[in-house]
C-alpha cells in the first residue's frame, strides 16, 4: 500500500518544487548579480555563485547616487500616506459597514478598477497650478489614491465581521457612537488595522507610476531612482541589481515576517494598488 | 456577501425620529472629502479636458468631440487597443490556469507548506520596478542567463523583449510569474471553505481523483475562480510598470498598450486634452469588460 503511493508522492513534491523554484531562483539570481564584480556579471557562460562575494556594488550605489536621500523620500511618502489613510479610512470603513452604505463601497470598488495613470493628468496640472511640483506633497497626495481605498476596503470587511452585541450594549449604556467606535469596535478590529496598514504600506512603497511623473531630481522615491540608474548606466549590472535588491528588500522581509496577515488581507479583498 | 448571516435584529432606534443609519455618516465624511479631491475630482476634470485642445503652455480651446473623433482615425491608438487585448488574454489565461493548479497543490498538507507558500507569494509583493530590471537583465540576448539555460538544454535562444515578435509574450511571462500567486490565494480561500461530505460520498462510489476534481472541486470553487478572473482581467488591462520598465512600449511600438500610449501622449508629448480622451475611452473599456465579467459571474452556474 505504501509503495503504491510513492510515485504519487514524488510527483507531488516535484510539482511543489516546480511551483516554488521560479520565485526562488529569480530572487537568488538578483542576489547573485548584486554580489558579483562586473567581470563575472558580464561573463558567458554566466557565473552563478559569487566567488568571492563582494559588497562593492552596494557601496557603489550609495556613493555614486543620492540613495540615502531617495530612501528617506520613500520612507516619508509611504509612512505619511499610510498614516493618513488609516486616520481617514478606519472610521470610514466603520461608518460604511455600519450604515450598510453599498453605494460608498461601490465607489471604492470603481476606484480600484480605474487605471492609476488616469488620475495623474488632472492632478499633475493641479499641482503645477498650485506650485507644488518639486516637493514631496504631490507624491504623498497621489499615494492616497492607492492607500485610502485599500484601508477602507479591508476595514469594511473587518467591521462587517465583528459581532454587534458589545457595541449595542455600550450604546444602551449611554455611550455615543464615537465612544462605541473608539473603545469597542476599534480595539476589536486591531488585527484588521494591522492588515490594512501592511498592505497599504507595501503598495505605496512599490508604487512607481506616480513618482515617475511627479518627482523631480530631489524628490524621487526609491523605485523611480532605481529606474533612473538603469537609464544612465545601462551596462553595469552589479550596481543595478544591488539597487533593485535594496528597494525591494524591506517589502520582502515584511512579507516573510507577516505572511499570515498579508494572506488574510489579500484573500479577503483581492486588493492591489496602482 | 454576508446577507444570509445578517438576519440578527438591527438595533431599534431608541427615540422616535432618530435615524441610526444617518448618524454614521460623520465617520465617512473626512475620507469622503479626500476621495472627492483625489479620485472624483480627477474623473470630472478629465471629462472636461477631453473636450478641449489642451497643450501644456498654450491656451485651451473648446473643441467638442474632436479629440474622440481623432482617436477613431488614429491607427497608433487602434493598434494599442489590439495589443492591450492580446496582452490581457494571455496575462489572464496563464496566471488563472497556473493559479488553480498551485492552489490545489497548496491545499494539501505537506511538511514545509507555510514556507513554500510564503516564497510562492513573494513575487506579487516585490517592487515591480525591481523585478522588471532583474528580468530585463535575464532577457539579454547575448549575456542573459535565460538564453544560456535554453542553449544548454539544446533549445534555440530567444530575442525575448528585444524583438517585436516576442516582446508581448515575454512580458506576459513576467506578469504570470508575478500574479499567479494572487489567483492561487483567492482559489485557495475557496478550497478552504469546501465541505468534506461530497468527497466522502464520491470516494465510496469509487470516483477517481480527477473525477472528484472536475465534478466536485471545480464547480464548488467556481465563484472564487470567477473573482480571480475578474481581478486578473482588470489588472492586466491596467498593466504599466512591467511594460514601461522592460520594453518602454518598444521595440518600435511593438508593446505599446493603451496605458503606455496614454502615458506618452500625456507626459512625453504633453497633449493633455487628447490624452484625457484616451483616458475616458480606456476607462469605459475597462468598466464595460468588468461589468460583463461581473454579470457573467452572477449568472454563471457551472453544471
Amino acid at each position: 500500500m505504501k509503495w503504491r503511493k510513492l510515485p504519487g508522492k514524488i510527483g507531488f513534491f516535484l510539482s511543489v518544487i516546480a511551483l516554488v523554484s521560479p520565485a526562488l531562483l529569480v530572487f537568488l539570481w538578483m542576489l547573485s548579480l548584486s554580489l558579483k564584480n562586473e567581470v563575472d556579471n558580464m561573463a558567458y557562460p554566466p557565473v552563478f555563485v559569487p566567488n568571492p562575494p563582494t559588497l562593492a556594488n552596494f557601496i557603489d550605489v550609495f556613493e555614486k547616487n543620492d540613495f540615502l536621500n531617495y530612501t528617506w523620500n520613500s520612507i516619508i511618502v509611504s509612512f505619511t500616506a499610510t498614516g493618513l489613510a488609516l486616520v481617514l479610512g478606519v472610521p470610514a470603513g466603520f461608518g460604511i459597514a455600519k450604515a450598510k452604505a453599498a453605494r460608498a463601497a461601490a465607489l471604492i470598488m470603481i476606484a480600484r478598477v480605474t487605471p492609476g495613470l488616469s488620475y495623474l493628468i488632472p492632478l499633475f496640472l493641479l499641482f503645477q497650478w498650485l506650485g507644488l511640483t518639486g516637493t514631496l506633497t504631490p507624491i504623498i497626495i497621489t499615494h492616497l489614491v492607492i492607500t485610502v481605498p485599500i484601508v477602507v476596503w479591508v476595514m469594511i470587511g473587518f467591521f462587517e465581521g465583528l459581532p454587534h452585541e458589545l457595541e449595542e450594549a455600550a450604546l444602551v449604556d449611554g455611550a455615543n457612537i464615537w465612544q462605541a467606535f473608539r473603545h469597542i469596535a476599534m480595539p476589536l478590529a486591531r488585527p484588521g488595522i494591522v492588515v490594512a496598514m501592511i498592505l497599504s504600506f507595501i503598495f505605496s512603497w512599490n508604487n512607481f507610476i506616480f513618482g515617475v511623473v511627479l518627482a523631480g531630481r530631489e524628490t524621487r522615491t526609491l523605485p523611480v531612482a532605481v529606474y533612473n540608474v538603469l537609464t544612465f548606466e545601462q551596462v553595469s549590472w552589479g550596481p543595478l541589481a544591488a539597487a533593485a535588491l535594496l528597494v525591494t528588500a524591506p517589502v520582502l522581509i515584511l512579507t516573510l515576517l507577516m505572511q499570515k496577515e498579508i494572506v488574510a488581507g489579500l484573500t479577503a479583498g483581492g486588493v492591489k494598488g496602482g | 456577501m454576508s446577507a444570509a448571516i445578517d438576519t440578527a435584529p438591527q438595533a431599534a432606534p431608541r427615540s422616535s425620529g432618530r435615524n441610526y443609519a444617518r448618524s454614521y455618516w460623520p465617520f465617512v465624511v473626512p475620507a469622503g472629502l479626500v476621495v472627492a479631491a483625489v479620485i472624483v475630482f480627477p474623473w470630472i476634470f478629465t471629462l472636461y479636458m477631453s473636450v478641449h485642445e489642451w497643450k501644456v503652455g498654450a491656451d485651451t480651446v473648446f473643441v467638442g468631440f474632436e479629440n474622440y473623433l481623432r482617436l477613431l482615425s488614429d491607427d497608433r491608438f487602434g493598434w494599442s487597443v489590439v495589443r492591450t487585448l492580446y496582452f490581457t488574454v494571455l496575462a489572464v489565461v496563464f496566471p488563472v490556469a497556473l493559479g488553480i493548479a498551485a492552489a490545489v497543490c497548496f491545499h494539501r498538507n505537506f511538511p514545509g507548506r507555510g514556507l513554500a507558500r510564503t516564497i510562492f507569494i513573494l513575487p506579487m509583493m516585490a517592487t515591480p520596478v525591481a523585478i522588471a530590471l532583474v528580468w530585463t537583465m535575464m532577457f539579454h540576448p547575448q549575456l542573459g542567463v535565460l538564453n544560456y539555460l535554453l542553449t544548454s538544454v539544446g533549445l534555440p535562444p530567444s530575442q525575448w523583449s528585444y524583438s517585436p515578435n516576442t516582446v508581448i509574450p515575454t512580458i506576459v511571462l513576467v506578469e504570470t510569474w508575478q500574479w499567479t500567486p494572487l489567483v492561487m490565494l483567492i482559489v485557495l480561500g475557496g478550497l478552504a471553505s469546501l465541505p468534506t461530505d461530497p468527497y466522502e460520498a464520491a470516494r465510496l462510489d469509487g470516483a477517481s481523483a480527477w473525477q472528484m476534481f472536475t465534478h466536485i472541486t471545480l464547480p464548488l470553487v467556481w465563484p472564487h475562480i470567477m473573482v480571480a478572473l475578474v481581478i486578473r482581467t482588470i489588472d492586466a488591462l491596467k498593466a504599466f510598470d512591467l511594460i514601461f520598465v522592460i520594453s518602454n512600449g518598444g521595440p518600435g511600438t511593438a508593446s505599446e498598450t493603451m496605458n503606455i500610449f496614454l502615458y506618452l501622449q500625456a507626459f512625453s508629448f504633453y497633449n493633455m486634452g487628447y490624452a484625457s480622451a484616451v483616458t475616458v475611452v480606456f476607462f469605459i473599456i475597462i468598466l464595460l469588460i468588468s461589468l460583463v465579467l461581473f454579470t457573467a459571474r452572477r449568472q454563471e452556474r457551472w453544471q
